[in-house]
């Protein structure tokens, strides 16, 4: 056995490795952006859409009700989780406030209470005033809202993710609820 | 030879195991380390293994598919024969391993096993703790019940705190924009195939150093550990004075998994498999989540902290506390083992296992949340009505009506959020009580825009009333001066 046999081999175990670490990135690429579809997809706002929340008369003025839509983003095997709900206050005429019902502190449901005027969150104790700003308790903001628009009589929010206090930037925030 | 032998022969021939097996089970022991103590060990890693098998059996029937996972575990506790008790064992199963686990590390921490040459063990075995309650946390999502949800709405807010990245993290943890379908898969994942995976190779290669580093010796006060001699100490005591693992000390260790094993499955047929609670349908608001039992301390911390802390706590804390862990071997590698010797070692364990202890006791009365139906559920006790003014118990319909209850108890019930207001009439004045109710503060919102003048007065009317019979009510003594000089000025004038 020479010297060349050995370097030769050594040019293969070489050879080998290249050709393994060529087959690994080219496995690894798709792997990558298999994995961060869920970012990518929803980039350029793409997880948000127009959803009607109902007519006009179903929402008494002066008054807050709890409204239910079809995430617009969604599969056939979601099952109940489709149903998002979300509170309507019908301040006076076309202007309204539609709420996330997740606290704006750790995303738990609020609940509303129209005698004394508050939304209560049964988790950790975030109270909230009927506009949505902050009353007492842990949240860091005020409630999260949906913009909204009336088309046809029908009122219509911009939803389609989980409100948190980073995925709240895509939606509609308050100038007075945020006090960081 | 008998027949069986030559079985046996006929696969040792081939498989040449034999010797490797032997040598595993009759390597030495310090004698006095064949103790009660070092049990703790080998029942986690017994638990883990019924977790498998059960896990294994509930796989069977569960399906991991948002609109159905519900369905399924319904079918899996009435319409599968005893698939309630592997439910059961399963969710029991859980509880055992964390606590194990974790009395495990604390033993390990006493007895100073983490230092040389066993820092990588130690370290091995931080992760494996990340892990079981990494399974324990993606198991309680795979009940996908209402607490499932909310507990995943949690995780994803707490993720959403991430400065810059946060609504990236959000949707990878969530697997879409949402908590939905993917979110379940990719739950069902890690609980099934990512974190099993990895707590299998991490067990192994724990349990390796603990066979080729030999199991730590009995801490004796005075007797220090140095990189230099340790080993070789070691070794001259387990020679004079070891005995062969199998079997004269494994018997303490099966012994104890037995009890476990049994304890598990008793708590199992007694109490029953856990939930699932409501559908996980968000829509159902009227829904009070709680964590699992080894959760509840954080979800208590959540409540208790500052608002300002929060964010800091959140993302900074678990870094503080895994670095702290991971480095306490390099820090503390050599010296005394015997926590006789080791004070802080021992107040840093009592304080931090006090501190969890009352935080999940707080959970389990939650004072910081409003109890949502105390305000329809309770009535005003008789003996704060009898005898008193309509304008008075006006106030207390008020009381009730505005939900003030939800927060604020009287009579031995109501919400903790706020004080007790039984004596309330002694700590405050009638014009400190109208600031109060009108502008909020000290953390109570503030009730000016929902309460009319003659609302207010009625309530604090009420609350005026509300002293012990031998104490008299709270009296601000310059108003006490002006309207005793308004009544000598106009004697028909209302005191």
């Amino acid at each position: 056995m020479s010297d060349r046999d050995v370097s030769r081999r050594q040019f293969f175990v070489k050879l080998g490795l290249v050709f393994n670490g060529l087959a690994a990135l080219v496995l690894a690429t798709p792997v990558v952006g298999y994995l961060l579809a869920p970012i990518m997809r929803g980039e350029g706002g793409r997880y948000r859409k127009w959803v009607s929340l109902g007519e006009l008369d179903e929402f008494p003025e002066g008054q807050t009700r709890l409204a239910k839509y079809k995430n617009p983003i969604s599969n056939t095997w979601d099952g109940e989780t489709d149903n998002i709900p979300c509170w309507v206050r019908r301040v006076q005429g076309e202007t309204f406030q539609v709420f996330a019902i997740n606290c704006a502190h750790l995303g738990c449901p609020v609940r509303w209470f129209p005698q004394s005027g508050l939304f209560m969150c049964p988790c950790h104790g975030g109270v909230y005033y009927r506009d949505g700003s902050r009353a007492s308790g842990p949240p860091p903001r005020g409630l999260f809202e949906y913009p909204y628009k009336v088309e046809n009589g029908h009122l219509m929010i911009e939803a389609g993710q989980l409100p948190t206090l980073s995925t709240s930037a895509s939606l509609h925030q308050r100038s007075k609820g945020c006090q960081g | 030879m008998s027949r069986l032998a030559k079985i046996g022969d006929w696969f040792e021939q081939r498989l040449k195991i034999w010797p490797m097996v032997r040598e595993t089970a009759e390597h030495r022991v310090p004698t006095k380390s064949a103790s009660w103590f070092y049990v703790f060990g080998s029942a986690a890693l017994t638990v883990f293994m019924l977790q498998i098998f059960t896990g294994i059996m509930l796989a069977l029937i569960y399906v991991p598919s948002a609109g159905e996972a519900w369905n399924s575990l319904q079918y899996l506790n009435h319409g599968v024969t005893l698939g309630w008790f592997l439910r059961a064992a399963h969710g029991w199963g859980s509880n055992f391993m964390v606590a194990i686990v974790l009395i495990h590390m604390v033993q390990v921490a006493m007895f100073g096993a983490y230092k040389f040459p066993r820092e990588l063990t130690w370290i091995v075995g931080v992760f494996l703790l990340l892990m079981t309650l990494g399974m324990a946390f993606t198991g309680q999502v795979l009940r996908f019940d209402q607490d499932a949800y909310w507990g995943l709405g949690i995780g994803a807010s707490i993720c959403g705190r991430v400065p810059f990245i946060g609504a990236w993290v959000v949707h990878l943890l969530l697997g879409g924009p949402i908590i939905a379908g993917d979110t379940l898969s990719r739950f069902f994942a890690f609980h099934v195939f990512v974190i099993p995976g990895l707590l299998i190779a991490f067990v192994s290669v724990h349990l390796l150093m603990v066979l080729k580093l030999g199991i730590n010796d009995w801490p004796m006060p005075g007797r220090l550990v140095r990189r230099s001699t340790y080993v070789q100490e070691y070794e001259e005591e387990v020679h004079k004075d070891g005995i062969p693992f199998v079997p004269d000390a494994v018997w303490k260790d099966m012994i104890f998994a037995a009890v476990v094993i049994g304890s598990v499955l008793a708590c199992a047929a007694f109490f029953g498999p856990y939930g699932p609670s409501g559908q996980p349908d968000p829509t159902i608001v009227q829904t009070v989540p709680k964590p699992d039992y080894f959760f509840q301390w954080l979800y208590a911390l959540l409540a208790l902290l500052p608002p300002q802390m929060e964010t800091v706590a959140l993302l900074v804390g678990p870094v503080v506390i895994i670095g702290f862990l991971v480095l306490l071997p390099f820090v503390a590698g050599e010296g005394e083992k015997s926590w006789k010797r080791r004070p802080i070692a021992v107040v840093t364990i009592a304080l931090t296992a006090v501190t969890l202890g009352t935080l999940t006791h707080y959970a389990s009365y939650t004072p910081w949340s409003p109890i949502m139906d105390a305000w329809s559920g309770d009535p005003v006790p008789v003996r704060y009505l009898d005898g008193r003014s309509p304008l008075e118990r006006q106030g207390s319909a008020i009381f009730q009506e505005k939900q003030c209850r939800n927060c604020h108890s009287i009579g031995g019930s109501g919400g903790l959020r706020g004080p007790t207001l039984d004596s309330v009439a002694v700590r405050m004045t009638h014009d400190q009580l109208v600031r109060q109710v009108v502008q909020g503060g000290g953390n109570m919102p503030a009730y000016g825009k929902n309460l009319n003048p003659a609302e207010v007065a009625a309530l604090v009317s009420f609350l005026d009333t509300l002293h012990p019979a031998n104490q008299p009510p709270a009296r601000d003594a310059a108003r006490q001066i002006s309207e005793q000089s308004e009544h000598s000025a106009t004697p028909a004038g209302k005191q």
